[in-house]
């Protein structure tokens, strides 16, 4: 916007408001934003020609809910089926396969790689005959609504640079989240909550397995209000939205009409357009007090969500309950909803460990999809499920009949996908029968970064920030966008 | 084919309005979740001005949209045409062989205005692919300059500053008080504006206090100077203000953003780390007011000067700031190489104004800076005997011991507490056989290529052999006098910390890219007299900055300036600005009377909202936030302990950074997260019950009336309007008709006053 017009336009509020008389509580609160467009503010994202011209062509997606499986989850148990790793179980990994792959100081150690097949049972499941073990039942059900990737493929090989990049297309921290990309580049489509909203869980398999960082869901150097925000189990949803004990909130309202009445005092005086912007930021959060524990209100929800979510939904905070959450976020039309859940780290222990880890994901990520679809929701929301890298094909530490543990593995990895013009029922690329390098079809971080933003009408190129001289992209200097996904 | 030429031109110019208009109505339409404002001295729609200028109006575009590919990295480089390069722009086109680039004086026989307004895919330029089109704009002042003869100048920030000629203007009497205000009035007098008068006292004086101490007067300090009618009642409390020990605090909690501090190692488990001492170290060094050059010399290569004391080699911890990371699995050199390049961006950033991290991976693709250097600037750092990986509990080394002897004999000025009996502290330490440094293809730390040798980008000034081949040498590098980045970028930065913007918007990249001065000669004025006559003395230099007319201004804008220039580049009243996070924070408990105004010592954890830590962490480390009890809640928050990968909340929120990297300019964000934290946040009630117990305390028997005002000067310095003061009796009022038993109206009074748009501002 122009300054003069922006001008011109605190001028009317200023008409607008004392046209009201001192009585700006009658206001209705929403008409205090929406008649403005309220957030024009001269602004650098004016100068950052990216968003301008936003969205680049028809978006087939408007909201993401992205399960970050925190930790690096066993493909190789889950969905990788790889049979000739039991029929040489045991063996060293030859060198021809590994073919010179960093390993990490973990087992850089170790003199024997022994190949460790899966202790579980893989089926083909659906039409699409997707190959899913025994740890997913839910998830096989629903195979034909997935679409898997095997050909993951990152260049990271611990966990903080790793998902580092997963998150914001860099291993060094400092860069925005996708998230923040997001609401930078394409907005909020609902004025009453934040456009980009995080929730994090536990998991049972390895309760203190890696930690997390709240830079994952960090602005980088985007404007501080492409922020994730985090949204948590408990009485305080958001930090600090609760009034003080004892302040009604019919006393709340009472305050911010006389607040905003003594602000415009000063607008008065000063004619800087911060102290409007100002008013409207309160009346924003005074909105998020009720929205925000309106969605929140999980208990609203009847007995058969709670049943298809499975009983752990019941729980506050864990990832159960999230997926019910996530859900209820995207049907106000939060346009990015981010959950972590931790515990994937399986180097010891993976039998046991990776049961537990996977029952606390597979039925409420099944359910979370199939309640979307039955809601008519699935079609413009994308969901993705998936970790930071992949694990070794060989045992960290001794291999036993019924024990082994693996270690991080970048080169080859798998996620899935559902709705959002995602082609449901298929699996894309493939690894070799060691499951450690890919023979077909590989996928790169940037490269699912770019399809992602691809279903958002975003081409990842041109979605771009000048920072420090520099256009930064979220896909750095790489990305292709896998069109062979898209339906 | 010149009228074909011609209509595709034309045709141009009606598309592109229409795009934009359409692209910022799109735009506007587009929700936030909060706002912002940046400043930025690129306007818009600029008019072109009568002398298109190289500098300012030319070598933007080119670098903006042509040095990609035809600029300094040579690997990028297109058609072996460099636009950088006088030779390269005024050299042969390849393609349109007859004729040149540039010729001067004709724009329809150079090729460079061919190109841009060719529409054919093999002609056009930028490309469509690149990603960077050309605005009318740019091609008419790209057509007009060569018209004019297509004067070529060397890059302005890389020419020493000269010292300008002060300015022949007039002013009315008693407007003008120092030099400063001559070079802002003759801008302003050129832009049809003038400047505003001075702010009221209670104002001012506010307004000084925050900007020298990072708190609010007392009120006992406004009600001297509001009696003071002398003419030199400002320049005693600017003086006065100076010589408080808060005047450190307020500077130390500028440079702790530069120096990335933190009290974690900020990756994956994020473990503790004792790096207080030399914070203690930088407020100690304002307070004894160490020149500038000192200043940086010390945190440089302190451990390198000649008989350097325990004070020096503590000062170079401002060089382990940076991250370090204890992950099991990684390679130690991968990480240690990340340390070292961390040091020489920060250097970089931090004192040149330039940011070199480009030049890591290839030569940069703006400014003139190649790989080589960055690795020839990265090798002074990169010879102090360190890990990559670091053990859990493990303080990294090289590092110094400080024990209470120590500090009674040699550093008195830390703050050791008794129940602390020593504390390890991280520091520089040359190693004794200087490891070779070489470029690093990509940046990889495993793909060394060519040896280089300590140096400095070239362009700016050459590293001649005077200087020792070490830390010192760069230091001297810096502060020799042909150096001419090192004045201008602090001043400019000083200059930002009190005006609100910089002199240069862009203090981080004073390259091609970055912003031109709005106010060139001031900004090498002011760099010449902080060198030569305030030989780097800081407080000389600020007192300068705050006993200007334009600092004293009025932030009250007239409608005039509000139209004609809305971002106050030029300065005709003083720009409103919000306080910082830690500001904020500070002025509720100095205000309501909480403050504990302990200077120094280990970082203190006030109260934050439950389970933030304990949410994420992997059961390792620093598990649990347990906040402090008694009167530690309540210090100053440039001493809150900082969790890099969990920060406390209520400061991110407040724009504060994450302290990953060096910082130079924080963002400017209006959020409703905010403002939850104004009206809710247990720290600001807490204020609020503690200033109305502070005016009941001193008069009981005052009237309610005569309370309100009392808790309005309290916390905003000045006494209410007729209209104020009837509102918030208003609120009184309907607040008595539904007493509450436990609660006292006069809170939720002090707690509207708190979250007042004034009570966050220097106004």
């Amino acid at each position: 916007m122009d300054p003069l017009h922006e001008h011109m336009m605190n001028i009317n509020r200023r008409h607008f408001f004392k046209k009201m008389g001192m009585g700006i509580g009658g206001l209705a609160l929403g008409s205090m934003l929406d008649p403005f467009g309220f957030g024009t503010n001269t602004s650098d994202d004016l100068l950052n020609a990216g968003p301008v011209s936003l969205p680049h062509f028809a978006p087939k997606a408007k909201r993401i809910i992205y399960l970050f499986q925190s930790g690096g989850p066993s493909q190789l148990d889950l969905f990788d089926y790889k049979p000739k790793l039991n029929e040489l179980r045991g063996m060293d990994l030859p060198e021809s396969i590994r073919n010179g792959q960093r390993l990490t100081g973990m087992t850089s150690g170790q003199d024997k790689f022994p190949l460790a097949g899966s202790v579980f049972d893989f089926k083909q499941h659906g039409e699409s005959r997707a190959w899913i073990s025994e740890l997913m039942p839910y998830t096989a059900k629903i195979a034909d609504e997935l679409c898997f990737v095997k050909s993951m493929h990152t260049e990271a090989i611990n966990h903080d640079p790793a998902i580092t990049f997963f998150q914001t297309g860099s291993q060094q921290s400092g860069r925005p989240s996708f998230g923040s990309w997001m609401s930078y580049g394409l907005g909020s489509l609902n004025q009453n909550l934040p456009s980009f909203i995080v929730m994090l869980s536990r998991g049972s398999g390895r309760p203190n397995g890696q930690p997390l960082y709240s830079r994952l869901w960090g602005n980088g150097f985007l404007n501080s209000l492409h922020q994730g925000v985090q949204f948590r189990a408990g009485k305080d949803p958001v930090l600090y939205l609760k009034n003080p004990e004892g302040v009604s909130r019919k006393e709340r309202r009472q305050m911010l009409d006389y607040l905003a009445a003594m602000n415009e005092e000063q607008s008065k005086i000063f004619g800087d357009p911060e102290i409007v912007n100002r008013i409207a930021q309160y009346e924003m959060a005074y909105r998020m007090q009720t929205s925000v524990t309106d969605v929140m209100n999980i208990e609203e929800e009847p007995d058969h969500v709670f049943q298809m979510y499975g009983p752990e939904s019941l729980t506050p905070g864990t990832f159960a309950a999230n997926c019910i959450l996530a859900r209820r976020l995207v049907e106000k039309d939060v346009r990015f909803v981010q959950l972590y859940h931790m515990g994937w780290d399986q180097h010891d222990n993976l039998p046991g460990q990776i049961a537990k880890q996977a029952k606390d994901v597979d039925q409420p990520t099944a359910a979370l999809i199939m309640d979307l679809k039955q809601r008519g929701l699935l079609e413009d929301t994308l969901v993705v499920w998936g970790g930071e890298f992949g694990r070794t094909n060989y045992s960290q530490g001794a291999l036993t009949d019924t024990n082994y543990g693996r270690d991080h593995h970048p080169r080859s990895f798998s996620i899935f996908m559902a709705g959002g013009g995602i082609k449901p029922g298929m699996t894309y690329g493939e690894t070799d029968e060691f499951g450690y390098n890919i023979i077909k079809d590989p996928m790169h971080v940037h490269d699912l970064q770019a399809t992602l933003l691809h279903q958002f009408g975003v081409d990842h190129t041109k979605l771009t920030y000048k920072y420090q001289g520099r256009r930064f992209r979220l896909t750095d200097v790489a990305g292709d966008v896998i069109h062979s996904i898209l339906s | 084919m010149l009228e074909t030429r011609k209509q595709i031109i034309l045709g141009f110019y009606f598309v592109i309005p229409l795009v934009l208009l359409l692209g910022v109505r799109y735009f506007s339409a587009k929700p936030r979740f909060g706002t912002y404002s940046h400043t930025t001295s690129e306007v818009k729609t600029v008019p072109i001005p009568s002398e298109v200028s190289y500098n300012f109006d030319v070598k933007p575009i080119l670098s903006d949209k042509c040095y990609t590919c035809h600029g300094p990295d040579a690997e990028a480089r297109q058609a072996n045409l460099r636009l950088d390069k006088k030779e390269g722009a005024f050299g042969m086109a390849k393609n349109l062989s007859t004729l040149p680039i540039i010729k001067k004086g004709v724009p329809s026989e150079s090729a460079l205005i061919f190109h841009i307004n060719s529409r054919d895919a093999v002609n056009q330029m930028p490309p469509a692919d690149a990603n960077l089109a050309l605005t009318d704009r740019d091609k008419k002042v790209l057509e007009k300059w060569i018209l004019q003869g297509a004067e070529w100048e060397d890059h302005w920030a890389y020419q020493r500053p000269k010292k300008s000629t002060i300015p022949l203007t007039q002013f009315e009497k008693g407007v003008a008080q120092n030099e400063i205000d001559y070079f802002i009035q003759i801008k302003l007098k050129e832009n049809n504006l003038s400047p505003a008068p001075s702010a009221e006292k209670e104002i001012i004086l506010r307004r000084l206090a925050f900007d020298l101490t990072g708190l609010p007067p007392s009120i006992d300090l406004m009600d001297q100077f509001l009696k003071d009618t002398t003419e030199i009642a400002y320049e005693k409390m600017v003086d006065h203000l100076l010589a408080q020990p808060q005047f450190g605090e307020r500077m130390a909690s500028a440079w702790l953003d530069v120096a990335r501090y933190a009290d974690t190692h900020g990756y994956q488990d994020d473990l503790e780390r004792i790096m207080w001492p030399w914070r203690d170290w930088v407020i100690h060094a304002f307070n004894k007011n160490l020149p500038y050059d000192q200043f940086i010399t010390w945190q440089l290569a302190g451990d390198l000067m000649e008989k350097a004391t325990l004070e020096q080699i503590l000062a170079t911890g401002f060089n382990r700031n940076h991250k370090i990371t204890q992950e099991g699995g990684v390679i130690d050199e991968e990480y240690r190489v990340e340390y070292v390049a961390d040091r020489a961006i920060t250097t970089s950033k931090a004192l040149m104004g330039i940011t070199v991290e480009c030049a890591r991976c290839h030569d940069h693709k703006y400014d003139d800076v190649s790989q080589k250097e960055f690795f020839s600037l990265y090798s002074f750092f990169n010879n102090i005997e360190e890990k990559g990986r670091i053990e859990y509990g493990e303080t990294p080394a090289p590092f110094i011991t400080i024990d209470k002897k120590i500090v009674t004999n040699k550093l008195p000025f830390i703050h050791l507490p008794d129940s602390i009996s020593k504390v390890e502290l991280m520091v520089m330490k040359e190693v004794d056989n200087l490891r070779k440094t070489y470029t690093l293809t990509r940046g990889q730390y495993d793909a060394p290529n060519e040896e280089v040798s300590p140096g400095t980008p070239l362009r700016i000034l050459p590293f001649e052999q005077k200087f020792p081949k070490n830390r010192l040498g760069l230091a001297q590098w810096f502060f020799d006098e042909n150096n001419p980045l090192t004045a201008r970028v602090v001043v400019n930065r000083f200059w930002q910390q009190f005006f609100g913007a910089g002199l240069v918007t862009t203090p981080e990249d004073f390259g091609n890219q970055g912003a031109r001065p709005t106010h060139p000669e001031l900004l090498d004025w002011l760099a010449v007299t902080f060198q030569q006559d305030d030989h780097w003395d800081v407080k000389t230099f600020v007192k300068r900055l705050v006993m200007s007319a334009t600092y004293r201004q009025s932030s009250r804008a007239s409608e005039k300036a509000i139209a004609n220039d809305p971002s106050n580049a030029l300065l005709s009243h003083y720009s409103r600005q919000k306080l910082s996070a830690e500001m904020i924070r500070d002025n509720a408990l100095k205000t309501s009377g909480l403050l504990n105004a302990t200077i120094g010592g280990p970082s203190v954890k006030p109260h934050q909202p439950e389970g933030l830590w304990e949410e994420t962490t992997s059961g390792q480390g620093l598990t649990r936030y347990q906040p402090d009890g008694g009167v530690n809640r309540f210090r100053r928050s440039l001493y809150t302990f900082w969790k890099r990968t969990v920060p406390p909340p209520n400061m991110i929120t407040f724009d504060a950074p994450t302290r990953d990297l060096c910082t130079v300019e924080r963002q400017k964000t209006s959020t409703p997260l905010q403002s939850l934290i104004l009206l809710n946040d247990p720290q600001f009630y807490d204020a609020a019950k503690a200033v109305v117990t502070k005016v009941n305390n001193q008069n009981n028997a005052a009237s309610a009336i005569e309370k309100i005002q009392s808790l309005f000067r309290s916390i905003t310095l000045r006494r209410p309007s007729q209209e104020e003061l009837i509102l918030l009796n208003q609120y009184y009022d309907s607040l008595m008709e539904s007493p509450k038993e436990e609660s006292n109206p006069l809170i939720a009074i002090a707690q509207l006053i708190y979250n007042l748009d004034e009570t966050t501002q220097k106004s």
